[in-house]
């Protein structure tokens, strides 16, 4: 039971990371259909800058966490929301409107691109950033001595997924860009002609989820130390996974899948064996798609003739 | 009134919009800023118990100029200078070769009394490939005299017409190219020549087969590599555990791997569009953990080594002394013993190889199956409709395309003499993708054309090592941009109902957007 509960806990802190990318794939496919294979990358430069911006904190002796935490999430999220707005505007937009598979070859390559963009400018080596938050609740002690604990950092991820995805969703559903935006999902032409800036629309949703991107790049760097240039594709195609779990274009779905996606591992990883936690969690998205082919909070897609 | 400024617009000698260029110019230079300062100008460096920082400005400050100059030049392409862009653009090369922008800046800021940054040479190589690029543009806008905006769809007619005349060659450049092939190690009698074009005809050999399912059936396969995994896996263990020979492992290695892609094609083909691609990747990245993991069958992470090398075809082994009772080559032709010999067996082994692939699809394009494959590709519903059963269809050009992937893995196991999983990363079922959907897809010459480009290109420039993937990944966002549909596309089906009379505009793809011009045309007639 402790155990289960430990596991619990992991998992949810590891969903909640996955989710937090899940949506910039799910909000990119649900607007322009692609899928964004840089966007990975782009949690992995998220994650760099917030390394750089704590070192340089340090150096600066910036030293009360929440301050210097906020300070580093902003920097990430601008500087990481730049580089979702330039691959968008090089790669993506110049294919709008053109055969479906070109914009994925085009975010594969950019995606190999960024992957030796850091690995040329920031080395091959993992990069390591000592603990900045320590500490945690022991929530359960059982008596064979085995303690439940919940990090600090574990509830600052959990708190942060939930605080973003309340703003994230007011901002869908109540603003003016967010309606925009939903326009565009449903149809270009007609949003345009309506007089929404599409390219406009289309870029921010690029933005966002980079900035979304770059909170789970910092969590990431947060609870687990260390940072390299291939991190960012795993994590990505498991964020992706995540995505096309929950159904994709949907933002509740990309969450959902998250979060389930990192339960998964967590159980699998804690009950059977680490080493092929991935197969569990592609085996289960595997098994969901053939049952439920278009994810689970998915619309179901209407063959038009 | 406004006619005259239409005029005044189009008449050549017309003022350089500064303003614009200007404007434009500033936020490319600040957008290049708040790229270049974060990943540039702040090196992470690993020191004795943990990280320290390191600065490069001068670096950034060099990217801002390029930035800047670079998008003045695009302004320069767009506003009808193209001659101007094209003398900058081979400058600004020139003096990239020659001069390394960074030593520009250092020798300004020792000028001002500050260090000398140390040099990296990613900005010299931006410099040098950014102008060759505009130079190109610039010569292409020359050449076509026109200074104005080209829409892609133009771009692409002119280039459509360019490949589909290209194909209707291919009848003439095919035996041409296999005869140069054929020739090619006599040509270059060195071993890394071979050596290269051997990996290159296995890319070619991979893509033809990923092909089958890509450009023929339309299907996107993003886990290519797991079949490719099972063929080199199939051969490896049966040669290292039961000691079978490779010519007897070759076919069977293919069956494997195409039962391989039975096994997974059955529940994944019910999937549409990219939920089928996410599966397939899933599929690939599921057979490397097994194969990293099941340590006593397949060795995990250490892989599977001294594999067997192939003899000739069971008659002779290529050694320079062979055990007893086993003829060797050298001996059997009576030449000097060259560790050579097998190189150039390789080679013709896998030349055979791909163009077998190649004389399989596009027969097979032919009978019904491919047509339906065609057809499939084109649209799925209406296929349904005229009683084709897409499952069989599909799981047909899986397996054919599996089969092949596995008959490549069992070269590459033989050749290479050792497996192990980090040969079989997801980013190589990419490199095969993206040869396949550069090249255009279901072209058998582009997918040529494109093996040598991505990857002959990138180990021809060897010293450069370190830029190779970023200048591969670079090249697929470029080719893309530029050429969207791939380099020699051109989707026309394979057998036709009414062939064209004479030389009609082939250029036209896609379904329905091919039949409109088509019915056009006829009536036109």
């Amino acid at each position: 039971m402790e155990y289960f509960l430990q596991q619990l806990i992991n998992g949810l802190t590891l969903g909640s990371i996955f989710g937090l990318i899940a949506i910039g794939y799910t909000m990119v496919y649900g607007i322009i259909g692609m899928i964004n294979f840089a966007h990975g990358d782009i949690f992995m430069v998220g994650g760099f800058i917030a390394l750089m911006s704590f070192l340089i904190l340090g150096i600066a002796g910036i030293t009360w966490v929440p301050l210097a935490l906020a300070i580093v999430l902003v920097i990430a999220m601008v500087f990481t929301s730049i580089y979702g707005w330039t691959v968008e505007r090089v790669a993506y937009r110049p294919l709008r409107g053109s055969f479906r598979l070109a914009p994925l070859i085009s975010a594969l390559g950019m995606s190999i691109f960024l992957q030796n963009y850091v690995q040329l400018l920031q080395g091959a080596r993992s990069k390591p950033l000592p603990p900045v938050i320590q500490g945690g609740f022991v929530l359960m002690e059982s008596p064979t001595g085995f303690t439940v604990t919940i990090s600090y950092v574990q509830i600052m991820i959990i708190v942060m997924t939930v605080v973003l995805m309340a703003a994230f969703t007011t901002l869908i559903q109540k603003t003016s860009l967010g309606r925009q935006q939903r326009a565009c999902e449903q149809d270009k032409v007609m949003a345009s002609l309506v007089g929404v800036n599409v390219d406009r629309t289309i870029s921010a949703t690029f933005v966002m989820g980079a900035a979304l991107a770059a909170v789970a790049g910092t969590m990431y760097l947060v609870r687990y130390g260390v940072i390299d240039f291939f991190e960012g594709f795993v994590v990505g195609i498991k964020a992706f996974t995540a995505a096309v779990l929950g159904g994709i274009g949907s933002l509740p779905g990309a969450m959902l899948g998250g979060l389930l996606l990192g339960l998964i591992e967590a159980f699998w990883s804690g009950y059977f064996s680490v080493e092929y936690k991935d197969v569990a969690a592609f085996g289960i998205l595997v098994l969901v798609l053939i049952f439920r082919p278009s994810g689970l909070l998915g619309k179901p897609e209407i063959e038009k003739v | 009134m406004t006619a005259t400024t239409y005029d005044s617009a189009d008449t050549k000698a017309r003022a350089f919009p500064w303003r614009t260029a200007l404007i434009e110019a500033g936020i490319t230079a600040f957008i290049a800023f708040m790229l270049a300062i974060t990943m540039v100008g702040i090196h992470l460096e690993t020191v004795q118990g943990g990280l320290a920082i390191a600065t490069r400005f001068a670096d950034v400050v060099v990217a801002i100029i390029l930035a800047f100059v670079g998008r003045i030049g695009i302004v320069a392409m767009r506003e009808g200078f193209p001659m101007v862009v094209l003398i900058g653009g081979v400058a600004a090369a020139a003096l990239g070769l020659l001069v390394p922008p960074i030593d520009i800046v250092a020798a300004v800021l020792q000028a001002l009394g500050g260090e000398a940054p140390p040099a990296t040479p990613v900005l010299q190589i931006m410099q040098v490939a950014g102008g060759v690029i505009l130079a190109l543009r610039a010569a292409w806008l020359v050449w076509r005299q026109r200074g104005s905006r080209e829409s892609q769809d133009e771009r692409s007619r002119s280039l459509g017409d360019l490949s589909a005349r290209i194909q209707g060659w291919t009848g003439y450049i095919g035996p041409v190219a296999a005869a140069f092939a054929v020739a090619l190690p006599f040509l270059f009698y060195d071993r890394a020549t071979i050596d290269l074009a051997t990996l290159v005809l296995t890319y070619i050999m991979l893509a033809w087969g990923l092909n089958i399912i890509v450009g023929l059936a339309g299907l996107l396969d993003l886990g290519y590599v797991a079949f490719y995994a099972v063929g080199a896996y199939s051969y490896a263990l049966l040669a290292t555990e039961f000691g079978w020979s490779f010519w007897i492992c070759l076919p069977l290695a293919g069956l494997l791997a195409a039962t391989a892609g039975l096994i997974l094609g059955f529940p994944v083909l019910r999937l549409r569009g990219d939920y089928f691609a996410i599966v397939t990747l899933g599929f690939g990245e599921i057979i490397r953990v097994v194969l990293l993991n099941w340590y006593e069958f397949t060795g995990g992470p250490d892989g599977i080594s001294s594999i067997p090398r192939p003899s000739f075809f069971g008659f002779a082994e290529f050694t320079r002394s062979p055990d007893e009772g086993v003829t060797a080559f050298h001996d059997m032709f009576g030449l000097e013993f060259s560790g050579i010999h097998r190189v150039i067996f390789l080679y013709y082994l896998i030349l055979v190889l791909a163009l077998f692939v190649n004389f399989v699809s596009v027969r097979v394009r032919r009978l019904p199956i491919g047509r339906a494959w065609e057809a499939l590709r084109e649209d799925d519903v209406a296929c349904q409709s005229l009683g084709i059963n897409r499952r069989n269809i599909k799981l047909a050009a899986f397996m054919f395309s599996a089969g092949f992937g596995g008959v490549a893995g069992s070269f590459f196991a033989t050749r290479q003499g050792f497996i192990s999983p980090e040969s079989f990363q997801f980013i190589e079922s990419a490199i095969i993708l993206a040869i396949v959907v550069l090249g255009g897809m279901g072209s058998q010459a582009g997918i040529v054309l494109a093996a040598v480009l991505m990857i002959g290109m990138p180990e021809v420039f060897r010293e450069l090592e370190q830029y190779r993937m970023l200048a591969f990944g670079a090249l697929m966002v470029i080719i893309m941009v530029w050429r969207p549909r791939g380099l020699l596309a051109h989707r026309d089906p394979s057998v036709r109902l009414h062939p064209p009379e004479g030389r009609r505009r082939l250029w036209s793809i896609g379904g329905r957007k091919a039949a409109e011009p088509a019915v056009s045309d006829g009536a036109a007639q």
